[in-house]
């Protein structure tokens, strides 16, 4: 009966800019089911992070109900998490955001947890633009507590017990684009080389990126039949195009052909370098995805990649017009500057 | 006199039977002695000095009485080649005192009692031609196996030799071709017996070797036949025995199962397990895995084309077998599969 992960790891592992390896990425050891399509979206943000040369304790990492909120125990092991209750993660992510601006943020959110009983706290999330990468592992059912369909399982996908599901599918991505969250993607747990530019563009997006990932139960749905499965989503994606995360120091040349190829800019100077596949579609226009999503849907097809995206909205702090240095570093006197300061801006409203 | 296991397990042995004084005198360098480690070791826990460098030139003899021996003093020099040479070093000879001199430098093969003209060749150093394979001297009616064979060699060997020898004498009493020799028998055999449970000890231990307890000097010097070695109590025979690498357990890859749900290339420690595209040169795929794999000494498993069009790349040279790739794995297409291997002999033994 064992079951530890050995401390040994490759000798020649490469280091990224801040002389860690992956290791130092890394969480315990996954409790989730062999297979599950959760554990590739944990270890593609291991990726990402490591390729980013992100400190890990600048990290939080926040969750909700599910087996995707267990996730954050098996990833960046090194960086501050906190496990919510149902569906409120986004207010526990609001929280630690306004007290310290600096940090990144993933929240890490399941269908059940995000479509179901967290909705409330989504869209409005969406609608603050709060600075941080919103995950969305998405299996279409309730795998921690076997399997019941879940409100993204799509109208006529067949459960693992035989049972066909008769309602309409929350399409999360839609609802994110109509809600007019800033940063929009979708992707598919087996398709790392896709996901990780995408969370790394997420990482570095100024504002909510919702990423709706398509993250296969293998114990509860991936039977034939149902539209969540490893062979279904593969035979259904359809990429948007090939996304490549260009940060601001390292320009690189990819080879598109003409007019195939968009550059979106990012606030910090780093580029989006965008290989498009679909016809007909803008990134930066709302409609155009609104409508990309849709013909998608229509054709049964499951549109990935970078859906859309608002560089220049500005997030919640920005809105808000909070202060530029995060309140979890000012001392007590500037947060309560005292009586005097107060009988003032009372006096101001006079 | 001499620096192999013999010379180590006289100068101990003469500890018991009542020497007081006991040297080692070596020609060759400390580190080149023949001796293993572990005896030389134990040889001067017991008090026993050991001189290297030193080239006998003289017994010396008193009044007909031993009374010691004389020895040149020398370091080692070695060629480009690594061939070494003792150069005198133009010290003044030493004299080492002594009641007894034992001689432990070796013996040699010597085949004078075998007729030359019988249609048994010998070979430069006087040795028997036997063939590698078979056994086989130049005269097919006569084998050769152990020492006599290839030179000095430990018994197990002799007695590798000593079974592919009976098989060779069976083929040729049988009128059969020696080369066409049976396979030795081989198998692979799952080791998974549950969740999380295989048949093996799967778990990495970061343990050094742990050192053998040994028994008071004051007691086995004094008595030749007390136990130096007391071997390991149970909890801690028990870790030694977990230091294993389990090197005949192999991972055992079934294409067709595979999901590409990539939790064994995730859950890795030592990442040698790479989902990618193909390359139609192995020093181009051995470039694209996770981290690439310069050791072409060691082979890399490629499995055939997946589903998706890519192949699942494994470099052996990382893999610590503990098994994780077969515990994360959904299908069972990674397996912990143990391997069987046993010499062809004669007998059915």
């Amino acid at each position: 009966m064992t079951y530890l992960k050995p401390i040994f790891r490759h000798p020649k592992l490469p280091k990224n800019k801040l002389g860690y390896t992956l290791k130092e990425y890394e969480g315990g050891i996954s409790t989730l089911c062999a297979g599950c399509g959760h554990d590739s979206i944990s270890a593609t943000i291991v990726q990402a992070c490591y390729e980013m040369d992100i400190e890990p304790h600048l990290v939080a990492k926040i969750s909700g109900i599910g087996c995707s909120s267990k996730t954050p125990a098996y990833f960046l092991g090194n960086s501050h998490g906190f496990n919510s209750v149902h569906g409120r993660m986004p207010s526990v992510a609001t929280g630690a955001n306004m007290a310290n601006k600096d940090l990144v943020y993933f929240g890490v959110s399941g269908d059940g947890d995000t479509a179901s009983i967290g909705m409330g706290q989504f869209v409005h999330a969406i609608r603050r633009n709060l600075n941080m990468v919103y995950i969305v592992m998405n299996n279409g059912c309730y795998g921690l507590t076997k399997g019941q369909d879940s409100a993204t399982a799509d109208l006529g996908s067949k459960s693992k017990a035989g049972s066909i599901n008769p309602f309409q599918p929350v399409d999360l991505a839609s609802l994110a684009v109509e809600l007019g969250a800033t940063f929009v993607a979708q992707s598919f747990s087996g398709d790392k080389q896709q996901l990780v530019p995408l969370i790394k563009a997420g990482i570095q997006h100024k504002g909510l990126a919702f990423i709706n990932v398509m993250s296969p139960c293998v114990t509860f749905n991936n039977n034939p039949g149902s539209t969540k499965s490893y062979d279904y989503v593969r035979e259904h994606m359809q990429a948007t195009g090939t996304l490549d995360f260009v940060p601001e120091e390292k320009p690189i040349h990819a080879e598109y052909e003409e007019g195939t190829g968009t550059t979106v800019s990012l606030h910090d100077g780093s580029e989006m370098k965008l290989h498009k596949l679909a016809l007909n579609w803008d990134p930066e226009d709302r409609v155009s995805a609104a409508n990309a999503i849709q013909q998608a849907r229509m054709k049964d097809e499951i549109l990935t990649g970078l859906l859309y995206i608002n560089p220049v909205y500005g997030d919640l702090h920005d809105i808000i017009n909070t202060s530029d240095t995060p309140l979890n570093t000012m001392k007590e006197n500037t947060l309560c500057p005292g009586t005097e300061k107060l009988d003032t801006i009372n006096a101001g409203f006079r | 006199m001499g620096g192999g296991n013999t010379a180590m397990d006289c100068c101990r042995t003469s500890r018991r039977m009542g020497g007081e004084s006991v040297k080692v005198v070596v020609r060759s360098p400390f580190k080149d002695m023949k001796a293993s480690p572990w005896e030389k070791e134990d040889a001067q826990h017991e008090d026993i000095d050991i001189f290297d460098n030193h080239v006998p030139l003289s017994f010396e003899v008193e009044n007909g009485k031993l009374i010691g021996m004389k020895f040149q003093k020398v370091e080692a020099v070695y060629d480009d080649n690594g061939k070494r040479k003792l150069i005198p070093t133009g010290e003044p000879d030493v004299f080492i005192e002594a009641d007894e001199v034992l001689i432990a430098i070796g013996q040699e093969n010597s085949f004078p009692w075998i007729e030359r003209d019988i249609g048994l060749e010998f070979n430069e150093w006087e040795m028997p031609t036997v063939d590698k394979v078979t056994f086989q001297s130049t005269n097919p009616k006569v084998f050769f196996g152990g020492d006599a064979a290839f030179g000095p060699e430990n018994v197990i060997t002799a007695v590798a030799h000593g079974h592919q020898a009976a098989v060779s004498m069976h083929l040729f009493c049988e009128e059969k071709d020696l080369k066409q020799r049976p396979a030795p028998f081989t198998k692979l055999f799952s080791t998974k017996m549950g969740i999380h449970e295989w048949s093996y000890d799967s778990p990495v231990t970061i343990d050094q070797r742990f050192l053998v307890p040994q028994a008071e000097k004051s007691l086995t010097l004094v008595d030749r036949k007390k136990e130096v070695e007391l071997g390991f109590n149970l909890p801690t025979g028990f870790k030694e025995a977990q230091r294993c690498l389990n090197c005949d357990v192999q991972t055992e890859f079934s294409t067709d199962l595979c999901i590409e749900c990539d939790a064994c290339m995730d859950v890795c420690p030592t990442s040698c397990i790479t989902f990618t595209g193909n390359e139609p040169e192995e020093d181009q795929l051995r470039q694209k895995l996770l981290v690439p794999a310069t050791n072409k000494s060691q082979d890399i498993l490629v499995s055939d084309t997946l589903k998706t069009g890519r192949v699942m790349v494994k470099d052996e040279d990382v893999c610590l077998h503990c098994g994780l790739c077969a515990e994360r794995c959904p299908t069972s297409a990674w397996d912990m599969q143990q391997y069987f291997y046993s010499v062809t002999k004669a007998g059915s033994i």
